[in-house]
């Protein structure tokens, strides 16, 4: 990948640029409002799904209030079970241990399954630094990595490529990264998927070295599980000899029974499927099936430091679904890439300023892209309230405080006058500029308001100490105003 | 101090507010979401499962002990395949009439390398358990399974069910059933992408032609 995040501009001016793009706009609103009724639908199979949600929810936090323990017995047990687990405090760390791993095998060339931990540490700029090639083989990150792209979406990386720009890309660029694409390459989206089949499969037969995440790690079994849906999941986990599985400490359940919560939340929350075409679930190695030799690198690179903070801790919950992409009025307008981050949208606007901290001008302006309308943490399979914790880091940006960086207790100064309080400024301004983002945002409120709180979050707790917040109005006073002056038009 | 004792000693840390008397079992986890959904019968769970299975472009078959051998010697005839891999453990029978119709078997054996098997047709197994609210196979390398690779790199994979008893209605009641030391392959339909507009399409790199065979008696 020759795209980086590095140096990117703060969200508002990002956003400016990219919802001016007319293609980028209709690429994202096709493909957003096309899952969103899917996911409904697939939601509303489970009369349970409530209760699904808080139990997810709940195993999560039992796994973050004693992350120390499971992740012992995590080593323990993939040890057991003849793997070999490494720790990364960070980013470099991990790209180090990888790094070498792949060259102890003495290959130059490995194939990866999509992982979210990958992108966030950089692995594949690191790799290429050391001559090895890593190969994305999920659909969307194969067109990014051909197009020197930027992921945009957690699930859909290339969810900003419309068809004909995915057929334009793959037939200039697949012969140099390989086979290339077959003549006269139509735009529909099966000759598309044959040309990725056709392109990635010599590359899975030759692979030595295989490069994953996983979805989740058991504590009790040491047991990794990846969901996917291509089946380059399943060619890169077992075709290869060696397989190293990057993940984040926080992907852990403890129990081999909570799986039947995620693997029942993930899938409608995600693809809005039933169930996603394929799960590979394997425990260390096993004799003549798959990898001899499998290596678990556990990966810290600032979960921690998000753990300290009581608030902002449920983010570790994310099981990376991106349900609250699809969902957000503020990502179908400026697109994934303005958040600077692999973690886009709502999520990543939480995520991103508490695992790389605040202090870049990008980081600080996060918590202000959004309209706190209140639809992410509707739709969130786990439960985590958003609103709140972007409520308590714009208290942060704004007034500074105690945080946690690198496992130290350091004071932030507030932005006050700073290029972060500019930037947050601009992000609020940015959104008071788009009636349509807002508009949609304040419907979605109103939609929302059986999950509003009766207390604030945040820095209005004190507020709210002896008053009931004001429950949002069915409808806005834009959609009243349009209803009965407005002579049936939007305005 | 190894990189280890960082991230715990990190992670204690940060769990200052965590009381230290306090056990993970201490942390509720309420576990009132429903174990099936719906109430059914042993055929209609069968019936659940071939209409999830569709739903998601599997084609399904159903046949008795007798019609097996017919069936799957005409399903590997109708795709042309020449060649199909049978695991370990499958039973003989099963391949009895394909093998007299001229199909060569290829036994999976660990000399059966990948590239082996992109030049085999097809694949012929059994599987651990199905789900019939989600219409999915859960293969366990068992007998009559093997490998997880043949299962993947071949574009045809016909998986014998038999009904009643390897079905069950839910999630919860698959992992009951199923040993986490063993690698697992959970398989919902053929192959499939969203990746191009968030669009399902059947049929990229896993087989590309799923078919089940509900088998009865």
């Amino acid at each position: 990948m020759s795209g980086t995040y590095l140096g990117m501009p703060a969200f508002p001016r990002a956003a400016a640029l990219s919802s001016q793009d007319k293609t980028l706009r209709g690429n994202l609103r096709h493909a957003t409002h096309t899952i969103r009724a899917k996911r409904a639908k697939a939601v509303d199979e489970l009369a349970d799904w409530d209760r699904l949600r808080e139990a997810g929810a709940a195993v999560k936090n039992r796994t973050l209030r004693h992350l120390d323990h499971y992740l012992e017995q995590v080593e323990a047990a993939v040890t057991a079970a003849g793997g070999q687990v490494h720790w990364a405090a960070d980013a470099a760390e991990a790209n180090r241990i990888v790094t070498g791993l792949v060259q102890a095998t003495g290959e130059t060339e490995v194939v990866k399954v999509k992982s979210m931990a990958t992108q966030e540490i950089g692995l594949n700029d690191a790799l290429a630094e050391a001559g090895i090639t890593a190969c994305e083989t999920d659909l969307a990150e194969l067109i990014v990595q051909l197009g020197d792209d930027l992921p945009s979406h957690i699930l859909v990386p290339a969810i900003h490529r419309n068809r004909s720009e995915i057929r334009e890309i793959f037939r200039d660029r697949m012969a140099d990264w390989g086979r290339p694409a077959p003549d006269g390459l139509t735009d529909t989206p099966a000759e598309l998927a044959e040309a990725a089949r056709l392109h990635l499969r010599e590359k899975f037969l030759r692979a030595k070295v295989g490069i994953s995440g996983a979805n989740f790690v058991v504590a009790e079994t040491g047991t990794l599980v990846v969901v996917e849906s291509e089946g380059n999941g399943r060619m890169c986990l077992t075709l290869p000899e060696t397989l190293i599985s990057v993940v984040g400490i926080e992907k852990i359940v403890p129990a081999w029974q909570d799986l039947e919560i995620f693997l029942q939340l993930l899938p409608r929350s995600s693809t809005a499927e039933r169930m996603n075409p394929y799960t590979s679930m394997w425990t260390g190695t096993s004799d003549d099936d798959g990898p001899r030799t499998f290596h678990l690198v556990l990966l810290d690179n600032g979960r921690t430091d998000t753990l300290a903070d009581t608030v902002g801790r449920q983010a570790l919950r994310c099981i990376r679904c991106s349900a609250c992409l699809n969902v957000c009025p503020v990502y179908e307008r400026a697109g994934g890439h303005a958040y600077g981050s692999p973690y886009p949208g709502p999520i990543g606007a939480i995520l991103t300023p508490q695992i790389r901290g605040t202090d870049s001008e990008l980081d600080a302006s996060l918590p202000y892209a959004s309209t706190l309308c209140g639809a992410c943490y509707e739709v969130c399979p786990v439960a985590i309230d958003i609103p709140e914790v972007l409520v308590h880091l714009r208290e942060r940006v704004a007034e500074g405080g105690e945080v946690t960086r690198r496992g130290t207790r350091v004071k932030v100064k507030p932005a006050k006058g700073h290029a972060a309080e500019r930037a947050a400024m601009r992000a609020s301004r940015w959104l008071l500029d788009r009636p349509g983002a807002l508009r949609a945002g304040q419907r979605a409120l109103s939609r929302s308001r059986r999950f509003h709180p009766k207390r604030m979050p945040g820095p209005g707790r004190a507020w709210t100490d002896s008053r009931d917040l004001p429950p949002a109005p069915a409808e806005s006073f834009r959609d009243w105003w349009a209803r009965t002056r407005g002579e049936g038009r939007n305005p | 101090m190894s990189s280890k004792d960082v991230v715990l000693s990190r992670v204690r840390k940060a769990l200052a507010d965590v009381p230290d008397d306090e056990q993970p079992q201490d942390v509720p986890v309420p576990r009132s979401y429903l174990r099936v959904h719906g109430e059914r019968t042993a055929v209609g769970t069968v019936a659940l499962l071939a209409d999830n299975l569709e739903d998601y472009r599997a084609l399904v078959h159903h046949c008795t002990g007798d019609e097996l051998p017919g069936l799957v010697a005409r399903l590997l005839a109708d795709r042309g395949a020449r060649t199909v891999v049978a695991p370990g453990g499958l039973p003989e029978g099963w391949l009895a009439m394909a093998v007299a119709d001229g199909v060569e078997r290829v036994p999976d054996a660990p000399d059966v390398t990948a590239r082996r098997l992109d030049a085999v047709d097809s694949v012929v197994t059994g599987c651990a358990v199905a789900v019939a609210e989600t219409g999915t196979l859960v293969l366990d390398a068992g007998a009559g399974q093997g490998r997880r690779r043949i299962t993947l790199v071949p574009d045809h994979h016909i998986c014998v069910v038999r009904v009643p008893e390897q079905v069950v209605d839910s999630v919860p009641q698959a992992l009951e059933q199923l040993d986490p030391t063993r690698p697992l392959t959970w398989i919902s339909g053929p192959s499939a992408t969203s990746d191009i507009e968030l669009d399902r399409v059947e049929g990229v790199h896993g087989p590309r032609v799923l078919e089940v065979v509900l088998l009865a008696g």
